[in-house]
């Protein structure tokens, strides 16, 4: 779709995957990076209620993210607001970004789509029309190999 | 001038949002430096309306104008196109790792609690 999309296939219930994302003990398991702890999880799971994860990089650095959570549908769908409270990337400094987790049943467990989107003001509705076609992806891999 | 930049993403994002725009990337990718009237030519809508796209598009700096005599002649302005690209690409890398690890932990907690006959 519009903004950067990941999809996984997981072995697991959805429920376990939804857990595994927002339960302190899920997010200190895998946010990482590889074997350094996350310093603080907290997330108040609620619509309006908010998350923060302190993490550190490899280089020593310390990071803060925070967020919102816009939408909760249990075992479904996760749709919060982002932004670096500390570190992160530096040109986005106080930017706010959107991610949605959407969680699928599938045979073997759970599809997990998740998409980060870099608009800040435009309404649900809108981003969801976004879809970037063939053309487009095209357009750009050619710029990218320039 | 952060937030600038952020405006500034917003506005690119907001002009590839529409399929008629991403058309005439596409054509001009296709074949740069048309005249807008060449341009125009294989879309169903109004000069006007083809103005109105060019407008939003030279607003987020995706393409270029440029005028001899009465010609005006658009060109694709790549840069910003990268700068959206970048974006996306430090977000794919972000996640990437530790969504593998999600699922790694997940599929782990699932083998447990089958284990445990629940």
């Amino acid at each position: 779709m519009t903004a950067a999309t990941l999809v996984r296939r997981i072995a697991a219930r959805r429920a376990i995957v939804f857990d595994a994302f927002v339960t302190p003990e899920g997010l200190t398991s895998w946010w990482g990076p590889e074997d350094i702890p996350i310093l603080s999880a907290t997330a108040d799971v609620r619509v309006g209620g908010h998350f923060k994860v302190r993490f550190k990089t490899l280089d020593g650095l310390e990071h803060e993210c925070t967020g919102q959570f816009l939408e909760i549908v249990t075992p479904e769908r996760i749709v919060m607001s982002w932004r670096w409270s500390e570190g992160g990337e530096p040109e986005e400094q106080g930017a706010v970004s959107r991610v949605e987790l959407h969680l699928r049943a599938i045979d073997t467990g759970t599809e997990l789509t998740l998409i980060h989107a870099a608009l800040r003001n435009e309404t649900s509705a809108h981003s969801h029309e976004w879809g970037w076609d063939g053309a487009l992806k095209k357009l750009i891999r050619n710029f990218a190999a320039n | 001038m952060v937030n600038n930049r952020a405006r500034h993403l917003d506005r690119i994002f907001s002009a590839l949002g529409d399929p008629t725009r991403r058309a005439i990337l596409a054509r001009l990718e296709r074949k740069d430096g048309l005249s807008v009237s060449a341009l125009a030519e294989p879309f169903a809508i109004k000069l006007p309306a083809v103005m109105k796209h060019l407008d939003v598009l030279s607003e987020a700096g995706l393409i270029r104008r440029s005028k001899t005599g009465r010609t005006v002649t658009v060109e694709i302005s790549p840069d910003p196109l990268r700068g959206a690209m970048d974006w996306l690409h430090r977000y794919e890398r972000f996640w990437s790792g530790r969504l593998d690890r999600l699922a790694a932990y997940a599929e782990k907690k699932e083998r447990e609690t089958r284990g445990k006959g629940g």
